[in-house]
């Protein structure tokens, strides 16, 4: 008797280290960037092409980084939400335009020149905008990825939140949902504005 | 014999079709140039996980984020950085997850510690029941005469019918 026990105890256990393990989101890689400085960049903006922003410019105040691109589909799901909180909150939302052109994977970047590139994605860029609404202060343009990589980009879309000393505070990979948002992101700014 | 011969043309033009166009498609041919950094590429990169398609390597996979990994590590070999500086590049933006040999450390000690764990477990099981199973087999004694006698008598009732 004792030792169908031990069966069913061995089997217990599996069953729990199971149903935690495969209930974890494979996608959720935790981001060894919060808590360290944001990345410096220095990229155009989207509206204003003659002018570039970086994370300097935004020093002390908290705000959202909010990686985006037309091509990504579950930035659409995301999106009304962004319009959303930037009608309802006083927090600086900047987006981030990851690859615009690049990341398509409907052009054949060999045959693209640079200028070229350049103006498909800021055309598109404004139109997707235009289109479903622009919750962003500003969109910088990441035509090239380049600065992806140094915000360990991998799944568009992605949001950084960023205090008042520049300092990653928190990632979220993938789309936002209100539960996200309302669970983990609001509680964040609040505290990081006190 | 021509049948056998088209064959092998077709194998053929299907294989190098093929290649032609995976080398068109990326851009990493021209800078493909250097086959000692080709190489040092192809040793940094199969030990890096693409993000994107986890379980592959940046080595093997074809996703856009594994491209641009590889053109990265190429622009930093092209540098003189050394591997310890392009797998440093990588931990820091993507954390450990992307190193298919993660650093012994606290929080990944159950996963390589784990398989030898099980290991001694699994050698102190058969230990214990090998033991038990001597034991069993020395309390094992030969049959009494009197059992002898009945066995004997048992067999012989089930000959006779």
């Amino acid at each position: 008797m004792n030792r169908y026990y031990w069966i069913l105890g061995g089997f217990a256990a599996l069953v729990a280290l199971l149903a935690v393990g495969l209930n974890l989101n494979p996608r959720d890689v935790p981001s060894p960037l919060v808590g360290k400085p944001a990345p410096a960049f220095n990229l155009t903006v989207l509206a204003t092409p003659d002018k570039t922003l970086g994370p300097k410019d935004l020093q002390g105040k908290v705000w959202l980084l909010n990686v985006w691109a037309s091509w990504c589909v579950s930035c659409r799901a995301e999106h009304p939400i962004l319009v959303e909180f930037s009608k309802k909150v006083d927090v600086p939302l900047v987006g981030l335009n990851y690859k615009e052109v690049r990341g398509d994977g409907g052009f054949d970047m060999s045959k693209m020149s640079a200028d070229d590139e350049r103006k498909l994605a800021f055309q598109r860029a404004n139109k997707w905008l235009a289109d479903h609404g622009d919750p962003y202060k500003l969109t910088v343009m990441d035509l090239d990825g380049r600065v992806g990589i140094d915000y360990g980009v991998y799944g568009v879309p992605e949001t950084y939140v960023i205090d008042k000393a520049g300092v990653i505070r928190m990632k979220h990979t993938g789309p936002i949902t209100p539960d996200v948002l309302a669970r983990k992101i609001m509680p964040l700014l609040a505290d990081l504005n006190k | 014999m021509i049948i056998r011969a088209l064959i092998v043309v077709i194998i053929f033009a299907c294989f190098f079709g093929s290649t032609a166009a995976v080398a068109s498609s990326t851009t990493e041919a021209a800078l493909a140039a250097d086959p000692v950094a080709e190489k040092r590429l192809q040793v940094l990169s199969e030990e890096l996980r693409c993000l994107v398609c986890q379980n592959q390597t940046i080595a093997d996979s074809n996703a856009e984020l594994a491209q641009d990994l590889r053109r990265e590590i190429r622009t930093m070999i092209r540098d003189g950085k050394s591997d310890k500086e392009i797998v440093d590049f990588m931990v820091v933006r993507y954390g450990d997850f992307v190193l298919y040999r993660p650093p012994v450390k606290g929080i990944t000690l159950l996963l390589w510690g784990g398989p030898l764990a099980l290991l001694l477990l699994g050698l102190l099981i058969l230990v214990r029941y090998l033991r038990r199973r001597v034991s069993r087999m020395a309390e094992d004694k030969p049959l009494s005469a009197d059992e002898a006698g009945r066995a004997d008598a048992l067999l012989k009732e089930f000959d006779t019918r």
